[in-house]
């Protein structure tokens, strides 16, 4: 169906973790349209397992970055450099938080996992940008990954929300800054799936169901309906799509309330909650 | 042998790529096995999804062998 769309088109794919990884979802899309992908990941047991999911769309560029660190970043792209003279589309996928915070209350976040958590998440695609921007001499694409909890409260996200808050505003502003050039800067707000990401979030399976039974397309999303709607704004398609927060959630971002038919359903360990 | 057992069983065999015989009652997944830190979240989550139960992260971090697993999930089913 979408074969060809992304011939001769060049991306970086950060924070894939193992096929479950809404960065697979995307990657496997891209690949099937005929885009060169080339992989970061961080530490060895990360890089074991994006090794051959690299491998199997038949990529050999896996290079290491901690996004967290300046020189680890300007190393990814001197490295990408020795095997491509230019990039078309990057897909940042990562975020990370002290999951003792994503459970309880937002109010007891503390300064250290405040700062490193917007760091991570929010920083590191801005950082990335400003790399990416000086190999997308002909333009390019890139899109982050965001939750409703940005704009809503959601149970246990927490400095997640927040931050995610601060990844979309980073979004519209660098959307500003870098369309005069042609590279184009979107978001895509997935709903909730079972990642390894996820699996540090409290009553993760309460909030599948609640989903599933409440979204206006009565299920949840897969990595690969992501995949589909992430090719479509790293292609050509979009071309007139930018500082743009597109959710892929089966319209869960338009519900108002329960829906009439939906079960009443209880998250379990109640009794654990203080 | 139980049901729950068998499953486990293949989960780990196919996860870690260790032989059958290696998993035994006392096989810790890390020290026996060659998990890292995220094979046990992993195992963790292909638990979930085989059994259709939550394993809260408390649960999770007493699941240290294979036993361990086939006796939690026994009794959260």
């Amino acid at each position: 169906m979408t074969a060809g769309l992304m011939q001769g088109k060049r991306g970086l794919i950060m924070g894939l973790a193992n096929d479950k990884s809404i960065a697979w979802g995307i990657a496997k899309a891209l690949s099937d349209a005929g885009a060169d992908l080339a992989f970061s990941y961080q530490g060895e047991a990360l890089k074991k397992r994006v090794g051959p999911l690299a491998a199997s769309l038949g990529s050999d560029i896996v290079l290491p970055c901690d996004v967290g660190d300046e020189a680890s970043i300007d190393g990814l792209f001197d490295g990408l450099k020795e095997h491509w003279d230019g990039l078309d589309f990057i897909v940042h996928a990562i975020g990370f938080s002290d999951k003792n915070e994503l459970r309880g209350r937002y109010v007891d976040t503390s300064r250290d996992n405040f700062t490193m958590t917007m760091d991570i998440s929010v920083y590191s695609f801005t950082a990335v940008m400003q790399r990416a921007e000086k190999m997308m001499s002909k333009g390019g694409s890139a899109i982050t990954l965001t939750y409703y909890g940005a704009e809503r409260i959601m149970p246990h996200y927490n400095v997640m929300g927040v931050a995610k808050a601060a990844l979309e505003a980073s979004v519209r502003y660098l959307a500003e800054d870098l369309g005069k050039d042609g590279i184009r800067v979107n978001a895509i707000s997935a709903g909730p799936i079972k990642t390894l990401a996820a699996s540090g979030i409290g009553d993760f399976r309460y909030i599948l169901k609640w989903n599933e039974y409440n979204s206006p397309l009565r299920k949840n999303v897969t990595i690969d309906e992501v995949g589909g709607s992430a090719l479509y704004l790293l292609s050509d398609l979009s071309s007139g799509v930018t500082g743009e927060t597109h959710h892929v959630d089966a319209g869960y971002h338009v519900v108002g309330m329960k829906a009439v038919d939906a079960p009443d359903i209880e998250a379990p360990n109640r009794k654990d909650e203080g | 042998m139980s049901d729950v057992a068998d499953r486990v069983r293949k989960i780990v065999v196919e996860h870690l790529g260790v032989e059958e015989a290696k998993v035994v009652e006392n096989a810790s997944f890390i020290d026996d096995l060659g998990a890292d830190s995220l094979d046990t979240v992993e195992l963790v989550m292909a638990f979930e999804e085989e059994f259709g139960i939550e394993i809260p992260d408390d649960a999770a971090e007493t699941i240290q062998t294979f036993g361990d697993a086939v006796k939690f999930i026994s009794s959260a089913q």
